[in-house]
């Protein structure tokens, strides 16, 4: 079996299962810097089934792609230390406010210019917005082929690769040629924990970006010097060849008229204790109402 | 055309439950707009299909019959759907939030450079000003949707890059027959002049669909818990009190992730909407997104340790107390005085 090239798309995204009571500001708009940013959870499924791959076939290739702001270099680091290969970042303040068609686009001009690839992998959804959409964006873009909702690769062959995928009512056993464009369902197997040795040797991996700033020694600096590999690759609107009106807020069709915070209307509830008494009472005005029994 | 454009799904010559909720969430769009409904159907044998849409007031229908076209695949549904709508030019196009529609839809967002706003689970007709342009926009649709892990709703729009979709969550839309003998339209589209060999190149090679045991939507008493559940063993004493009331156990988006339970007995937004007599939430929170798929419930008990569980301020009772002993005493009482 020749190796493959794996390209994994992955998000930072606010932690947005873990949001507590001071996650909104009282106006009503969320407080960023009260959330933690994480590894998009289904991209981490993503990740783990690329490495899966490069597992079964000798000297297959895992790229991490992401797009984001300067600290999203830190989804690059998580991925060499997980066993990714190499790692390459999308950033600019242009590509900033951009919805699902404008960073399809954007993440698409940057595959291009990792051609030829066999697969692209990416989590079904992120967790920010949980819209599924820039998979098969992405797909349509680079005409390929897409299998969404992947929960485990059954065979890689010479030309195709067979998937199982996981609908709402069952699950699809499908092929498809390659290249090809896949969606991970948080179904499949949790992404492999870090590994000590991959750590020491990426953990001063820094974007050029991350070198200018102020924190930045001269040991790090001759650091990357003496190691090339350290130097996250980084690339811009320029670099990527991108047409401005298609990046960005100019890119992106869907606005956001309005946004509401979440008020709840108080019913009046009977605030009941765990004591015997209290849930005797409502069990037998539960009965009494014949809404059970 | 100005219309409103809904995409049907259909298995074995039966319109799916949610395609007949889009089309009466898109009746009621198209009734405010003063403009037709229209719908699209690709699958086999649907020569007798108009008589399942027509009812829900559907203008024109194209339908696509080739036995190629079911099972669903991508490419071959994306080819039809984009010709279709490239030469129709709908102001607005509604897919169902289903493995199908999510999967569709993007894509064909992709080739027509439109926007899509995913998983809404309320739709409106509206104006909007666009200060920049010193523009008023009428008649845009309202794509709104929880975002943000349910803390806020958000409304949507898109005023210049048509036509304007929408994915539309399961059992969030009213369905309702709009009229029995409407006179409803219908195109044959010609697969063969659309789809190509190379759409076909994904192959279905194996499919396994359970008409699966759980029936959450038609359970009258529903058990739920969520992550404050803690462990699957503990969801062992919500099985049993489920069982003893003849109901259904569900959980949270959070319980599955957790694997505490299975997925297909997920509840909320992302889950299954159900509209039980008895809702019992165990250890639930209450995002939105859970809360959406569950507060039409006729009565709710919370059961839960933090008094602040947004959940308990929709609730009928609300129980301070640690499931672990609430629930053997629930079912403990209620042996001692059912009848």
């Amino acid at each position: 079996m020749r190796p493959l090239k794996i390209v994994v798309l992955a998000k930072q995204v606010p932690d947005t299962r873990h949001v507590g009571a001071d996650a909104m500001k009282p106006d009503g708009t969320v407080n960023r810097s009260k959330l933690s940013t994480i590894f998009n959870p289904d991209d981490l499924h993503a990740l783990e089934l690329a490495l899966n791959i490069k597992d079964r076939v000798e000297g297959t290739q895992v790229i991490v792609l992401t797009m984001g702001p300067k600290r999203a270099a830190d989804i690059i680091r998580e991925g060499y230390y997980r066993g990714a290969d190499n790692g390459i970042m999308i950033s600019d303040m242009r590509f900033g406010g951009a919805d699902t068609l404008a960073t399809s686009y954007t993440l698409v001009k940057g595959i291009q210019k990792l051609a030829p690839f066999d697969l692209i992998l990416g989590g079904r959804q992120a967790i920010d917005g949980d819209t599924a959409q820039v998979g098969p964006q992405c797909a349509d873009k680079l005409k390929i082929p897409q299998i969404t909702y992947v929960e485990e690769i059954i065979e890689i062959k010479e030309d195709e690769i067979i998937a199982r995928r996981r609908l709402e009512k069952g699950v699809e056993t499908v092929s498809s040629p390659f290249p090809c464009l896949m969606t991970v369902h948080g179904s499949s197997p949790a992404c492999r924990s870090r590994h000590a040795k991959k750590i020491m040797k990426y953990k001063y991996a820094r974007t050029k970006t991350e070198l200018k700033s102020k924190n930045t020694d001269e040991v790090l600096l001759s650091l990357h010097e003496k190691r090339p590999y350290l130097t996250i690759p980084e690339w811009n609107v320029e670099d990527i060849d991108a047409d401005l009106d298609k990046i960005g807020l100019s890119g992106s069709p869907t606005k956001v008229k309005s946004v509401e915070s979440i008020v709840l209307t108080a019913k009046e509830a009977k605030i009941l204790s765990g004591a015997d008494a209290d849930i005797e009472m409502m069990i037998k005005e539960l009965i009494e109402q014949h809404t059970i029994g | 055309m100005k219309s409103v454009f809904v995409y049907c799904e259909v298995e074995n010559q039966k319109v799916a439950e949610i395609s007949q909720e889009l089309l009466s969430a898109g009746k009621r769009l198209a009734q405010k707009l003063g403009c037709p409904l229209e719908a699209m159907i690709f699958g086999i044998d649907l020569k007798n299909i108009k008589s399942q849409i027509a009812p829900y007031g559907v203008d024109r229908l194209f339908v696509a019959d080739d036995e190629r076209l079911e099972p669903f695949r991508t490419l071959p549904h994306a080819a039809l759907a984009t010709e279709i709508l490239k030469k129709e030019d709908p102001q607005i196009v509604l897919f169902g939030a289903t493995s199908v529609g999510r999967d569709l839809a993007p894509r064909i967002a992709s080739v027509l450079n439109c926007g899509l706003t995913a998983d809404c689970t309320i739709l409106d007709i509206g104006d909007h000003f666009v200060k920049k342009e010193k523009k008023e926009y009428k008649d845009l649709l309202y794509a709104i949707r929880p975002a943000f892990g349910g803390s806020i709703m958000a409304n949507i729009i898109n005023w210049d890059m048509h036509p304007q979709m929408a994915t539309v969550r399961e059992g969030v839309m009213k369905k309702e027959v709009f009229d029995d003998n409407y006179a409803t339209e219908v195109v044959n589209v010609n697969v063969n002049k659309i789809v190509k060999e190379e759409d076909f190149v994904v192959k279905i090679i194996e499919r396994h669909i359970e008409e699966s045991g759980v029936n959450l939507k038609e359970a009258p008493i529903i058990v739920a818990g969520g992550y404050g559940v803690g462990s699957k063993e503990n969801f062992q004493h919500l099985q049993d009190l489920a069982d003893l009331l003849g109901g259904e156990i569900g959980g949270s988006r959070a319980a599955v992730d957790a694997g505490f339970i299975d997925h297909n007995r997920q509840i909320g937004q992302t889950g299954t909407t159900v509209r039980p007599k008895l809702y019992i939430a165990a250890g639930i929170s209450g995002a939105i997104q859970h809360r959406a798929g569950m507060q039409e419930a006729s009565l709710i008990i919370s059961i839960n340790n933090d008094p602040e569980a947004p959940i308990n301020k929709i609730a009928d009772y609300v129980i301070h107390g640690d499931l672990a002993e609430v629930v053997p005493k629930m079912i403990k009482y209620y042996k001692k005085n059912a009848k």
